[in-house]
């Protein structure tokens, strides 16, 4: 990168000195965005500042020395989904951060948070401005349950309920209700175990980490005591892995409570299969039907709180309270399975079950939003349709993230992701699909653009005034950093 | 210095939160290298037993692409440790940064250098359960410690670095 200053800094020279006098200083005042050579650079435009987004900046920088890249996001903070939904307790995952800064500091890369794409700037507007637009804003929605009750107090998206402790500015007034004795969670994949994690793990594993302090002093007078994971199917289609399993095992101070009969069959159809499964399955097994060691029985019979999975069942309706203010229980339709492995599917027998709870959350699926009406949107599978990371019918723009593929996966899945956008992106620039030749203003064609509209871009400097501010907050309190939890906040932080 | 001890140093906050791991494989025995609980994450402190910098480990490493790159690294670094300080070109190895967090530095290994680099800890398994073109002989390079006995080996790396939690059609919830 500095290598790169110093080639365009000399070239620049060499030009100054060529011409005279009064051109140079014509050139000295016109230098930055004008001089020949930044001006034939590809500029690219990404939209959303989280794993997706910077993977694929990361990918394009490296692979061509010319293309330079800005990175638009929504909130003045950068990182998505690793700092709002990665659990406050994992923070190894985080690490990707450290790259991640490494690409944002790049001479190459501009950070503009602050900045709403479809509301503060047109992606209309960014196509005229850059050689390509990249979409990667993920998934802000979420699935809905789509049953009655769905609504009523006491009943939250998982995606909410993460964001709420993770220090998500539109969900810091979520104020869950956590006075019940009984949680159910919809849904078994790794978000659902994390929100049973954080719902039992013990005060002094928490105050720990960078979970917010609003969070850790509603959950130390938290009374929930039991937490059930429910899923349609049975044992071995449940959708979370190993790692998280194991996690839920071993959390001190809790047992686990299952139901012997849901893994009826389970011991002989593990045999047959693929090692993760036949791992995940194994585990499960063992935590449900084995005889527990001497040790583990003692942790059991001494734990003051309950977790398990519950199969075979589906929300059919949230029931409330007798003065109808909020969730009280949650009927669930007893399934079956037709078929077996990852293709089995649920059907109704037609019984039902009412569970007793005070807290239902939804952990069945983020979703994507569509941000400019001019752009495809497939509402059915909720993403932008495109074909390798090309959307569809709209030359010049590219997808990467969840929003290509769906709301499924990890970071490391999301990286691989990145890098095929990248490549198709890079593929179009060699081949003239993608026509870099004339010059485009990339940021100085958009920077005027949100100054007329009163909106002022967050750099990536002014981040690091926010990261230095948590981190010090943090510090007083015994964990790696304290977050801001409002925009106006994080400005105020940023711009002094 | 370990790419790990050089992150450390560029970084002292992430002393707190994260740790280098290391598996007592430099005898190519099978131990567990001291660690402590803290709730649920196990972490390693960063010991000293693995850095020892006197002799240096010649690996070979065949790429993506068919490419053979010979490198070598000292003793008790682990071969993710040897891809970041050589800057190995291979894009996105080793994404959690040695803290059993993913599988982006799965790395094949020759049957005779696997089978004597013996035991894999549950949650090395674990993560090496979502590697894609997961083999009988597979490690994560974050895992593997140099030592004399690995002079010479030759790793591969797969195909595609791709985790196994991925999309699939019934939009199974995950997390990172």
């Amino acid at each position: 990168m500095n290598a790169h200053k110093i080639v365009c800094k000399s070239h620049l020279l060499k030009l100054l000195w060529t011409s005279g006098r009064s051109d140079r200083i014509k050139r000295l005042h016109g230098v930055c965005g004008r001089a020949p050579f930044s001006s034939c650079s590809p500029k690219v435009c990404i939209v959303g500042a989280g794993p997706a987004g910077f993977y694929t900046a990361q990918h394009l920088i490296k692979s061509r020395q010319d293309v330079e890249v800005d990175i638009y996001e929504r909130l003045p903070v950068p990182f998505g989904l690793v700092r709002f939904g990665v659990a406050p307790d994992h923070p190894e995952v985080k690490n990707v951060i450290n790259t991640f800064t490494q690409t944002a500091q790049h001479s190459r890369c501009s950070f503009y948070g602050n900045v709403n794409v479809g509301t503060d700037v047109s992606v209309k507007e960014l196509q005229q401005a850059y050689h390509a637009v990249v979409l990667s804003y993920g998934a802000e929605g979420n699935r809905r349950m789509g049953v009655p009750g769905e609504d009523l107090a006491g009943v939250h998206a998982a995606k909410d309920f993460v964001g709420w402790y993770n220090g998500l500015p539109d969900n810091r007034k979520l104020h869950p209700d956590l006075s019940c004795e009984t949680a159910v969670i919809l849904g078994q994949g790794n978000v659902a175990l994390d929100v049973a994690r954080i719902l039992l793990s013990p005060m002094d594993m928490l105050k720990k980490t960078d979970i917010t302090q609003p969070a850790l002093d509603l959950l130390a007078e938290s009374r929930i005591r039991r937490v059930l994971i429910v899923g349609r199917r049975g044992p071995m289609q449940i959708a979370c892995t190993i790692k998280e399993v194991r996690e839920m095992v071993n959390l001190p101070d809790t047992r686990p409570e299952m139901v012997a009969a849901d893994f009826k069959g389970i011991a002989e159809a593990v045999k047959e299969v693929p090692r993760p499964r036949k791992r995940l399955t194994e585990l499960l097994l063992k935590t449900a039907l084995d005889v527990p060691t001497e040790k583990e029985q003692e942790k059991r019979s001494k734990a003051s709180r309950v977790w398990g999975f519950r199969f075979f069942r589906s929300p059919v309706e949230v029931l409330p309270a007798p003065d109808l203010s909020r969730a009280a229980a949650i009927r669930l339709a007893v399934n079956r399975l037709e078929g077996s492995g990852e293709g089995a599917s649920a059907v109704p027998t037609g019984e039902v079950e009412d569970v007793p709870c005070g807290l239902v959350i939804s952990s069945i699926g983020y979703k994507s939003l569509p941000i400019d009406p001019l752009l495809p949107f497939d509402s059915r599978k909720a993403i932008v349709p495109n074909t390798m990371g090309r959307v569809q019918k709209t030359a010049g723009v590219y997808c990467s993230g969840w929003l290509k593929t769906g709301p499924t996966g990890v970071i490391g899945t999301t990286m691989n992701n990145s890098f095929d956008t990248a490549r198709a992106l890079l593929e179009d620039m060699d081949s003239g699909a993608l026509d870099v030749s004339s010059a485009k203003p990339g940021s100085q064609g958009v920077t005027p653009l949100l100054e007329k509209r009163g909106v002022k871009p967050v750099e990536f400097s002014d981040w690091e005034k926010i990261d230095n501010e948590e981190i010090k907050r943090g510090v007083a309190m015994g964990k790696p950093r304290e977050k801001l939890l409002s925009v106006d906040e994080m400005l105020h932080v940023a711009r002094t | 210095m370990s790419a790990a001890r050089r992150l450390l140093r560029f970084n002292p906050r992430l002393l707190q939160s994260r740790t280098n791991k290391r598996t007592a494989a430099v005898t190519g025995a099978a131990a567990t290298p001291p660690h402590t609980s803290v709730g649920n994450a196990v972490l390693f402190s960063g010991s000293a037993q693995c850095r020892r910098p006197e002799g240096r480990v010649t690996v070979h490493f065949i790429n993506r692409d068919g490419q053979k790159i010979t490198t070598s690294g000292a003793e008790g670094d682990s071969l993710l440790d040897v891809v970041v300080d050589q800057k190995l070109d291979i894009p996105g190895y080793g994404a959690c940064e040695g803290t059993l967090a993913c599988s982006t530095c799965h790395l094949i290994l020759e049957q005779e250098v696997y089978d004597q680099l013996g035991h894999i800890i549950d949650e090395e398994q674990d993560m090496l359960d979502l590697a894609y073109g997961l083999t009988e002989t597979s490690r994560l390079g974050c895992q593997v410690c140099l030592s004399r006995s690995l002079e010479g080996a030759t790793v591969r790396v797969p195909a595609g670095l791709f985790d196994m939690r991925r999309a699939d059609s019934s939009g199974s919830s995950s997390s990172a």
